[in-house]
């Protein structure tokens, strides 16, 4: 089979590697590169676990092959916590009990922080909206929902 | 099952409360809703899962599975799966054969009776469900793998095949085994056949209900994965597994399978997400992965595809009921008759035997005094994937169909469903109480958390509402669902009794280090409860240190050496019963350490906050942490005392506990579109005494969720062929944000009395309770229309059939 070179920053760490042309972005994030904080659950885009951010937007990294992130900025759950502090998101996901296995939480982490970045003052219906992509079958949803409201109450504060 | 319980209660901790709250006043550690150490590595991606690790040389398992339900296997060709670029082997099931390893998947519950056939790691001779493994690709990448299973050619002789479990044995079908030609594992009976009969002639009233309880995929979000590393020079094979349960997967590959001693078998959960029944088992996927590693002498990994877990990881249900109630005018109920016809798949998985017979018969009588009961349970062969314990396992079926029968009971007696459940419930003084389903309750206050769940709702009020919207046209809908979860499992010597193969006991070690932090070593193993949380709390309360002090480590059957794991909702209950037993030995020990240095006797020496000194003279003191650094010092301990701080526990409940609640619904549901929406939802849980009250409200909100998903969203299908229609994550509806509410949660507090730390445990209670309360309100709501009861999952399709007569 051919094998592509391609380039992708990944937290702003940029990397050159060869993939097969039909290997996933998310198999390239996980086996070649390491990035192992996104997961997968359903290999059709259903239950979002692996969900990352490219060029800003969140895409389901299963549905994404490597080689169209050629040359892309790839944001992952790795790239939260700055330099050990955990983001007010990761706190309150954390304060709220908003994980129990902790499986869908590298993609819902990353669906929830670019939804506060484009509303910052949702109702819980709009939360629950916009993680309707992720899939989490241990917490009922609820700390979640809690968890974004907060972070989001807590960013309007600080504005 | 009263043997359990012969000797009575030992201890009695606590009194009851309804404050909802933290269950220890003193402000320790046990009680507190403290933040969970386990999630920072989960929030930053650090956590590893088994998917995530790799050893050098990792090569690549995929399976490949039949596509028939039913069929007779021909021949197997791999010489083209071979040829494939980074191929490494191809192996058969007779392959395995030829291997000389025992190839058993092994059952872990005999019933009388019981027709166990052949189940081996890969198929010889039929396939006899879609999903069958039949041969195993090993490749340097997990694409050849999977491209190469493409290429092995598998010839067949289809057969007729069966997926009903009611059709398996009534309709003339090729049996799924030979051994059992009626497809009859065993014909199960719990109660008193002649009592239930007079309870049934002499009653005033009879109501009765058709229902089925629909298979059930638990889809854990982590699909199960394992990665075996044999190590030829020592003999020694290492398997990191999506474990509920490393140590029984150990004793079960070692005995049946793979022919090791079990101290050659190193098993390895590492983080695992989410189980809820799935991850217990020995399927044989995880077991071919390690014979494959021992076959090439290489690390071999295999991750399930999400397709995989639906065909593979044991469905739960699948139950076909009749069931009857007989009551007095007046609401009495004198007695419940149930016939059960159980499809078990087409193998008996570990647990799948128990599961639909004295998991499911004994909580018939749910939270109510009934004289006389009797269910009789028929274990179907059909050809589909083994059905095993899934959230509720047991206890979720049977508390179905005695909510649904107390409801149709207050239809026939035309009663509000609150009062005929609150003139039959269990009264607070006749625990232990002794059901004619063989249990002895521990105990309980069940009005009292009835009646909380109703004032939280206003039910009075409410009913008044729904009275006024009927004149609107508008439905609503209360329904309420009582239960009882048998949990704790379990007591050994009983379940001994009833078929298990192996023991109930949970074990632990509490070790303080010479520099007086604590390790504690548990033999359950977590998939998200977060035990390493609640068990630093129990170490830490019964210690007097810090919860920050105290490591808890499980998922590793070197470095713990003896366990049971987590199902059943047994961890709290009896893993922390086994770490509060083996900390008091700890702080015994520690405690004559005290006086002999201290130079008093041991009686003088009180405990306090960590600290001991002597009576009456709080001065003469010695922290337990210094002690443990005199203990590991060993300069000078007690004439005989051998140094070292640490016990090991095996604690062996004497009975199971009990967990109760009421759980509300409030639903409004459309008949013109069908549509349900649930307006409310109120839990009122009694787990007993709380270790983490923000863990327990987690473990509810999740049980809800997917109580929830039974009755109004989830069920797996088969097709005319035999096929799982709903193999996909957009053909089965796991429930999203957007489908479910906020839900209102409280607690009563009656702890359970033989429990060390008086628990009862929560892991599935929720699950229990809100798939019958969510029916319940539905077929409230639809009650102008005459309908008594709908099927789950109840989609606006079923609510718009049951109503369309009246339009």
């Amino acid at each position: 089979m051919s094998e592509h070179s391609i380039s992708v920053t990944v937290n702003g760490t940029q990397h050159e590697l060869t993939v097969e042309p039909r290997t996933l972005l998310v198999s390239a994030l996980r086996d070649e590169l390491g990035y192992t904080g996104a997961n997968v659950g359903c290999e059709t885009g259903r239950c979002g676990a692996c969900t990352v951010r490219e060029n800003g937007e969140t895409i389901k990294s299963c549905t994404r092959l490597a080689v169209q992130a050629d040359g892309a900025e790839i944001e992952t759950v790795e790239g939260l916590a700055d330099d050990g502090d955990l983001s007010a998101l990761q706190e309150r996901f954390q304060e709220h009990h908003g994980l129990q296995c902790g499986y869908c939480t590298p993609g819902m982490l990353m669906s929830a922080d670019t939804f506060l970045r484009e509303n910052d003052d949702p109702s819980r219906e709009e939360i629950r909206e916009a993680i309707e992509g992720n899939l989490c079958r241990c917490t009922g949803y609820q700390n979640i929902v809690d968890a974004i409201e907060a972070t989001a109450d807590q960013l309007g504060e600080q504005r | 099952m009263s043997d359990a319980d012969a000797d009575g209660p030992t201890e009695t901790v606590g009194e009851v409360r309804a404050d909802g709250g933290s269950s220890d006043d003193s402000g320790g550690a046990f009680g507190s809703a403290i933040e969970r150490g386990e999630d920072v590595p989960l929030l930053t991606g650090s956590g590893e899962y088994t998917d995530d690790i790799s050893l050098r040389g990792t090569t690549h398992l995929a399976i490949r599975r039949s596509e028939h339900a039913h069929a007779r296997i021909e021949g197997v060709d791999t010489s083209d799966a071979e040829a494939i670029d980074g191929v490494i082997a191809v192996f058969t099931g007779e392959d395995v054969v030829e291997s000389g390893v025992p190839n058993t998947i092994p059952t872990a519950w005999d019933l009388p009776g019981l027709v166990q056939p052949q189940y081996r790691m890969l198929a010889t001779d039929k396939v006899r469900h879609e999903g069958t493994a039949v041969a195993a690709v090993v490749a340097e990448t997990r694409h050849a793998a999977h491209d190469a299973i493409e290429h092995v050619s598998v010839e067949y002789e289809p057969l007729e095949h069966v997926t009903d479990p009611v059709e398996a044995v009534e309709r003339d079908v090729p049996p799924v085994h030979e051994e059992a030609e009626d497809n009859v594992a065993f014909d199960f009976e719990l109660g008193d056949a002649d009592a239930t009969d007079e309870a049934f002639a002499d009653a005033d009233r009879v109501a009765s209900v058709d229902l089925r309880q629909p298979r059930i995929i638990p889809n854990a979000m982590e699909p199960r994965a394992a990665l075996a590393d044999w190590e030829e020079a020592t003999g020694k094979l290492r398997l990191w597994m999506t474990s509920q349960n490393p140590h029984l997967h150990r004793m079960l590959l070692s005995a049946g399978t793979l022919g090791l001693p079990e101290n050659k078998i190193q098993v390895i959960a590492p983080e695992v997400g989410g189980g809820f029944g799935s991850k217990i088992y020995h399927y044989p996927d995880e077991a071919v992965t390690a014979w494959c590693s021992m076959q090439l002498g290489r690390p071999v990994k295999w991750q399930a595809t999400r397709s995989e877990s639906y065909l593979t990881d044991c469905h739960g249900r699948d139950h076909v009921t009749t069931g009857e109630i007989a009551l007095d005018d007046d609401g009495t109920i004198r007695g419940v008759r149930v016939e059960t016809h159980a499809g078990l798949g087409a193998q008996l998985s570990q647990f799948g035997t128990a599961t639909p017979s004295y998991l499911y018969a004994t909580v018939l009588s749910g939270q109510y005094t009934i004289p006389a009961i009797h269910c009789r349970v028929v274990g179907a062969f059909t050809n589909t994937t083994p059905v095993d314990a899934y959230r509720g396992a047991g206890r979720a079926e049977g508390i179905y169909v005695i909510e649904r029968l107390v409801d149709v009971g207050a239809r026939e007696l035309e009663m509000d469903p609150a009062e005929l459940r609150r003139r039959n419930l269990v009264q607070p003084d006749e625990f232990p109480y002794e059901s004619a389903a063989a249990l002895v309750y521990d105990s309980g206050e069940y009005e009292r958390a009835m009646d909380l769940a109703l004032e939280h709702v206003d039910y009075d009020a409410l009913r008044e509402r729904q009275r006024e919207l009927r004149d609107e046209g508008r439905y609503l809908g209360i329904g309420i669902g009582n239960f009882i979860e048998s949990a704790g499992l379990s007591p050994s010597g009983l379940a001994g009794d009833l078929g298990a193969q192996a023991g109930g006991w949970e074990s632990s070690i509490v070790r303080f280090d010479s520099t007086g932090s604590v390790t504690v070593l548990a033999g359950t193993a977590d998939q998200g409860q977060g035990h390493r949380t609640t068990y630093a709390q129990v170490a830490a309360e019964e210690l007097g240190v810090s919860v920050d002090d105290v490591t808890v480590v499980e998922g590793d059957t070197d470095r713990i050496p003896q366990g049971m794991g987590t199902y059943g909702s047994r961890s709290a209950s009896v893993g922390g019963g086994s770490i509060a037993r083996g900390a008091r030995e700890v702080r015994e020990k520690a405690r004559r350490i005290a006086a002999h240095q201290l130079e008093a006797s041991v009686d003088d020496i009180e405990f306090d906050e960590g600290e001991f000194h002597v009576a009456g003279a709080p001065d003469r003191s010695l922290h337990i942490q210094t002690i443990a650094h005199e203990a590991y010092l060993g300069h000078d301990l007690p004439e005989g005392m051998d140094p070292g701080l640490e016990e090991t526990n095996f604690y062996d409940p004497e009975n199971f506990t009990y967990p109760f609640g009421t759980h509300v619904a409030v639903v409004e549901v459309e008949p013109e579109t069908g549509e349900i929406e649930i307006e409310r939802y109120v839990a009122v849980d009694d787990c007993g005494e709380i270790i983490n009250p923000m863990i327990v409200e987690g473990q509810v909100h999740g049980g809800i969720a997917q109580g929830i998903g039974a009755a109004l969203y989830e069920g797996a299908a088969y097709d005319d062929e035999g096929h799982l229609r709903t193999r996909r994550m957009d053909e089965y509806a796991v429930p999203h944000a957007t489908q479910l509410p906020d839900f209102e949660t409280d607690n009563t507090v009656t702890p359970s009395p033989h429990n060390p730390i008086g628990v009862k445990g929560v892991g599935e209670s929720a699950t229990i309770a809100a798939t019958p309360t969510v029916v319940s309100a539905v077929a409230d709501a639809l009650e102008p229309f005459g309908v008594e009861h709908l099927d789950m999952p109840i989609t606006p399709e079923s609510v718009w059939r049951a109503t369309e007569g009246d339009r």
